[in-house]
């Protein structure tokens, strides 16, 4: 393929992976801005999106299904694991890292338990190809990059358009006026909670035909989750839409030249290099 | 006159704490079974490694996540020369100790010009970064098959040689968070801008602490690797750097005993676990939920602010 070719396949690569990132991210960053936690368990939820993907369609061969019910399932344990664990402490920074680092464990360890550590896929639920000068490109991959950009979309209307939104940002902003004023925060913080994981989980569902579903495959997430929220600002929509999509491109244009190996340290090394010089991120909070 | 006699009896009761605990690890060795001995072993090296990721945590208000790194420089810094130059295990000690020297000093330059959770992020992405290096220079490394070294060391001499390194450091910074420095660093944590308009620089004041942090992490590090004739890139991996804010905060960040009590509980906690399922890292889990609901603040900072409030 020429430069032209393998630049614009770079591109587009990085475009979809970097706002199915973001789908993956938004929770993340939303339990970091809102409920002021640092969700260590949060890939765990885009994890368990994938795997039981994996597991409605192997059993009933609808990924319409899968697309639901795993999220759904997914968006009920976070409600449980917001009620036994962030609430009983109180949403206090330091012990619920240690306590998401222990519901991590639990959810990581229970799907190599019941799932086994072996990695396995479905087909895409359609094999449409879109061809381009130089190559073909796969029209699942195209609906992942749509459907993620329609469900971000649909969030920033959400927080921006409607009073639940509202509601969210004040509490975001300041919760004791926001109890003060008679928003149940303890209620907005379950909703949101429960809504990054349910997002996560999508972005889980959506890459099993893409990637595979393993019980590692969190870890990575996570990874991605602290590079992202803080490249891209503290609890801000737009900023990690920004980010997830500026790590999307940069793997893929830095792998272009570089070996695997010599590319994720060069990758690490300049992220870590912004944080350093940037202050703020790359995108302003206060913009908000 | 009766208020500094206070403080000079609970002093000594401080001392008399810490000295209490070593002696006790001391006489433990005759009482232990050989294979509870390697365990306590690797207790006292690792507890050596938390005591000072403590130092940053728990008296500084850094949370690392990277500190596998200076863990690996050490193991490294020991374990290479002593594999491939054939030094000896003395020498090669202080090697991997200003190797994570050297690697502190260097990047707590730019990592400190950050804070908070930007410090974290910073400092995983380091970590990380040290851990793809072992993997991209795997002809030296052999990655995670790792090197096993030409040495042996007894056991009884090898528990000895870990308590010895884990009493010094331990004395070390009981002594270090009470001097004047210390203060300093505990200013920092709870109110930067107050006690830099008091006169100190706060970069200075973190800088050093991170570089004694990483020096007492390498320590580890180093002693490990000769002591367990072993170097692998698992110990540079994020398990690692995750490792010490566990037994940190499950022993009471900012107590000085904590570590140890943090290591001990996790390390046995984990033992009896992977004898009942392979997939152990469950009741891990479920037990750190529970512990930390129980004792947020860990247990011996828990303790110390319920009970025992003279705890250092």
């Amino acid at each position: 393929m020429p430069f032209p070719g393998l630049l614009a396949l770079a591109l587009l690569d990085g475009t979809t992976s970097g706002l199915l990132l973001a789908l993956t991210v938004v929770g993340f960053s939303l339990s970091f801005g809102i409920l002021r936690i640092v969700n260590v368990a949060h890939g765990e939820f885009f994890m368990l999106g994938a795997v039981l993907a994996w597991s409605v369609v192997t059993t009933t061969g609808s990924f319409p299904l899968a697309l639901l019910a795993a999220p759904a399932a997914v968006m009920a344990l976070a409600v449980g694991v917001d009620r036994l664990v962030l609430r009983p402490l109180r949403y206090a920074a330091q012990p619920t890292v240690v306590a998401t680092l222990g519901v991590l464990y639990v959810l990581q360890q229970l799907t190599l338990l019941l799932y086994g550590p072996e990695a396995r896929g479905i087909a895409p639920p359609f094999g449409a190809t879109l061809e381009f000068p130089w190559f073909g490109y796969s029209g699942y991959k195209l609906a992942i990059a749509g459907l993620s950009a329609a469900l971000l979309f649909g969030l920033g209307v959400l927080l921006r358009g409607t009073d639940l939104g509202l509601v969210m940002r004040a509490t975001r902003q300041d919760p004791e006026m926001a109890v003060a004023l008679g928003v149940p925060v303890e209620r907005v913080y379950t909703l949101v909670f429960a809504l990054g994981a349910g997002l996560a989980a999508v972005a889980g569902v959506l890459v099993v035909p893409v990637q595979q579903a393993h019980y590692l495959m969190g870890l990575d997430a996570l990874l991605l989750s602290f590079v992202v929220v803080i490249l891209g600002g503290l609890g801000s929509l737009g900023g990690t839409v920004a980010a997830s999509l500026l790590v999307g491109w940069m793997d893929g244009f830095i792998s272009l030249f570089f070996t695997p190996t010599l590319a994720r340290i060069l990758a690490t090394l300049v992220v870590a290099l912004v944080l350093v010089v940037r202050r703020g991120g790359l995108w302003d909070e206060r913009a908000e | 006159m009766g208020r500094a006699g206070g403080v000079n009896r609970q002093a000594r009761r401080v001392w008399a704490l810490h000295l209490g605990v070593l002696v006790g690890l001391g006489v433990l060795q005759f009482l232990l079974p050989p294979y509870h001995q390697g365990v306590v072993t690797r207790i006292l090296l690792f507890s050596t490694y938390a005591v000072g990721y403590n130092l940053l945590l728990g008296y500084t208000g850094l949370l690392s996540l990277g500190h596998a790194l200076y863990f690996a420089a050490g193991l490294y810094g020991a374990g290479l020369p002593v594999y491939y130059l054939g030094l000896e295990a003395v020498e090669a000690f202080f090697v991997g100790l200003l190797g994570s020297m050297a690697v502190a000093a260097l990047l707590g330059i730019p990592a400190l010009r950050t804070t908070g959770l930007r410090f974290s992020i910073v400092t995983l992405l380091f970590g990380q970064t040290g851990y793809l290096l072992t993997l991209y220079f795997n002809r030296i490394t052999w990655a995670d098959q790792g090197l096993t070294l030409p040495l042996q060391v007894p056991p009884l001499l090898r528990y000895n040689l870990a308590l010895l390194l884990f009493g010094g450091v331990l004395l070390g910074t009981l002594w270090l968070v009470r001097s004047p420095f210390g203060r300093v660093l505990m200013g920092l944590r709870e109110h930067e801008e107050r006690t830099q308009l008091l006169g100190y620089d706060p970069f200075l004041y973190r800088w050093t602490a991170h570089l004694l942090s990483g020096a007492l992490s390498g320590a580890a590090g180093a002693a490990y690797a000769l002591l367990f004739a072993y170097v692998g890139n698992a110990f540079a991996s994020v398990l690692y750097s995750v490792y010490p804010v566990l037994w940190v905060l499950v022993g009471g960040a900012g107590t000085t005993l904590g570590p140890l009590v943090g290591v001990a509980l996790v390390t046995y906690a984990v033992e009896a676990a992977s004898g009942l399922l392979h997939a152990y890292l469950v009741v891990v889990g479920a037990a750190l939920v529970l512990l930390i609901r129980a004792f947020p603040q860990g247990i011996l900072g828990s303790l110390r602010d319920r009970r025992w409030r003279w705890l250092p």
